[in-house]
């Protein structure tokens, strides 16, 4: 599950900045950010992630013509096998994220991402039941082939909704 | 401004208010930016029918990204050479959340940071660790 090109764009960073609360002009003024350290607009450390955006098979987006789970004239457009998903009981959450940067990202970067499974491993719980862990890592690289981050993702699937912490 | 070796020691904290009152605005404002579009973040009749929680909750990685300003206000710009974190609890709606890095370590022009999010009731959201490169 990655993109296949991952082009870094100046609106999108900006937008991404804007919606995680960072006010930072490095993100959005291009005279301004030149007189920084990094000398020029970079992307926030978190905005890899969006690279969602740019996968053609990513599920949590809804396609055209596509029928998609959430609400509309009913709670779900999907009926799901209960912990598939989200829906009926638990579901998918994230779990860790990890990145290490080799540069930040620029606008005017073409990535190219690639994923490969990890481990998975299981824990039982007392606020969401059984939970299964699953580890995946991707490599993003640059128009010149540099490895530019290296992003590692862990996601849960529990077995119930997980419970508030009293 | 970065971060110098010389005038940093262990033990050492930064911190930052990330949000306070968490808008449902702002969750949908993630969907779209981050192109996440989970209806657990954003579709409060799915959320509660259907996947049985009490109301929408924020995308893990919207906690990651604000602890990221904290860390980059901190730090300065393009000096993180490492950032993780576990998503240890839920943040919703109406939360208010602060964050703070603490050195770990100095190694040369490296420093470690331990790195925690919490919610208003002191429940820690986000837990982590970050590195970055100082000057001497």
């Amino acid at each position: 599950m990655a993109a296949k090109t991952f082009p870094v764009e100046a609106g999108h960073i900006m937008m991404f900045a804007r919606s995680v609360g960072d006010d930072n002009q490095v993100y959005y003024d291009a005279d301004y950010a030149k007189t920084t350290e990094a000398k020029g607009i970079i992307a926030p450390p978190t905005f890899a992630q969006s690279s969602a955006q740019f996968d053609p098979n990513y599920g949590l987006r809804p396609k055209i013509g596509q029928p998609w789970f959430g609400s509309g004239k009913n709670p779900t457009g999907i009926v799901r096998e209960p912990g598939g998903g989200g829906g009926g009981g638990g579901g998918g959450l994230h779990a860790e994220q990890h990145f290490e940067y080799h540069r930040h990202l620029k606008p005017g970067d073409v990535l190219t991402a690639e994923t490969k499974p990890g481990k998975t491993w299981e824990k039982e719980s007392k606020r969401a039941g059984k939970l299964v862990f699953s580890e995946s890592v991707t490599e993003y690289r640059d128009q010149n082939g540099e490895l530019v981050i290296t992003a590692r993702g862990v996601g849960v699937r529990t077995e119930r909704p997980v419970d508030a912490k009293a | 401004m970065a971060l110098s070796a010389s005038k940093l020691k262990v033990g050492d904290t930064h911190s930052a208010r990330l949000v306070e009152d968490l808008k449902r605005t702002q969750i949908v404002q993630y969907a779209g930016a981050s192109g996440d579009y989970n209806p657990l973040h954003t579709d409060e009749v799915f959320t509660t029918k259907v996947a049985g929680y009490p109301s929408v909750f924020a995308h893990g990685m919207l906690t990651m990204g604000m602890t990221g300003k904290m860390l980059t206000d901190y730090v300065g710009d393009a000096r993180l050479t490492k950032f993780g974190v576990r998503f240890t609890n839920q943040v919703w709606p109406g939360d208010t959340l602060d964050s703070t890095a603490t050195v770990k370590a100095i190694n040369g022009d490296l420093v470690e940071l331990d790195v925690e999010t919490t919610n208003q009731d002191g429940v820690v959201v986000v837990s982590g660790y970050a590195e970055a490169r100082v000057d001497p």
